[in-house]
């Protein structure tokens, strides 16, 4: 469509087509994305509660990025906020 | 060398307003005395504590941006540590990862400025056309996995 492509990438209509490649494999596990590159958040702050409570599950612990998808730059910053949440009891250590 | 710090600190539940203006008050003394400023405060009021510190379920949570150097904030911290009232307090040095995010947040608009640019669209998001733009992206990404990615490893 535009001259600079890879692979037919920017299809928009055609993708129907294609489409049947997914549905052939059994168990179409949909793919996870980083929350935080998909919508665009820079600043992941230890003051943000809302924003980092979603990534510590019932027993507290720090969710893995196995599970939450988040790529590996953000589970980075993600963890610094997180410890430096804990240490104003934002965030529980444990529970008990 | 006059760095920007985030100092937090967690006041406990028994002190009374005025208490809590009075540590300000003290804080605001020795940064004044030591050559920094103040940028702003923010009290986010009383809150409960994710878990007991010291026998206390809640707080009162006092947020400042202070301008100063290095001794600065080493004498603030350790008067918050000698201080009864103060349960529990946090420096942050925060100018060098705001500079981090201000560059991210200036490479990506360069970069979607200039693919809008390359695909012949003008180089500001038109009202209306957000949503389409990011499905756009997503499906890129698809295509790529599909093509030179395994199992794992998606970061870039």
């Amino acid at each position: 469509m535009n001259g600079r492509k890879s692979f037919g990438a920017k299809k928009r209509p055609g993708a129907g087509a294609q489409g049947k490649d997914g549905q052939r494999r059994p168990m179409f596990r949909r793919r996870k994305v980083c929350k935080f590159c998909s919508d665009k958040i820079d600043d992941i702050n230890y003051k943000d509660v809302k924003l980092l409570l979603p990534f510590v599950p019932e027993r507290a612990k720090i969710l893995p990025r196995r599970i939450s998808g988040t790529c590996a730059l953000h589970q980075r910053k993600l963890r610094v906020a997180l410890m430096r949440a804990r240490q104003l009891a934002l965030i529980p250590y444990t529970a008990e | 060398m006059t760095r920007k710090y985030e100092l937090v600190y967690i006041v406990s539940p028994e002190a009374s307003d005025d208490q809590v203006t009075d540590l300000h008050t003290q804080v605001d003394a020795i940064v004044q005395r030591i050559g920094g400023q103040i940028e702003k405060t923010d009290n986010w009021g009383r809150r409960r504590l994710a878990y007991e510190i010291g026998r206390h379920k809640e707080g009162t949570y006092v947020l400042e941006v202070i301008l100063g150097t290095g001794d600065l904030m080493k004498e603030i911290d350790r008067r918050l540590k000698v201080s009864d009232l103060v349960i529990r307090h946090l420096v942050v040095r925060v100018d060098e990862t705001q500079a981090v995010i201000e560059r991210m947040k200036a490479r990506r608009s360069a970069t979607s400025q200039r693919r809008r640019v390359a695909r012949g669209l003008p180089a500001d998001r038109q009202p209306g056309e957000g949503q389409r733009n990011d499905s756009d992206d997503d499906r890129d990404d698809r295509f790529d996995m599909g093509n030179d990615r395994g199992d794992r490893g998606m970061d870039r």
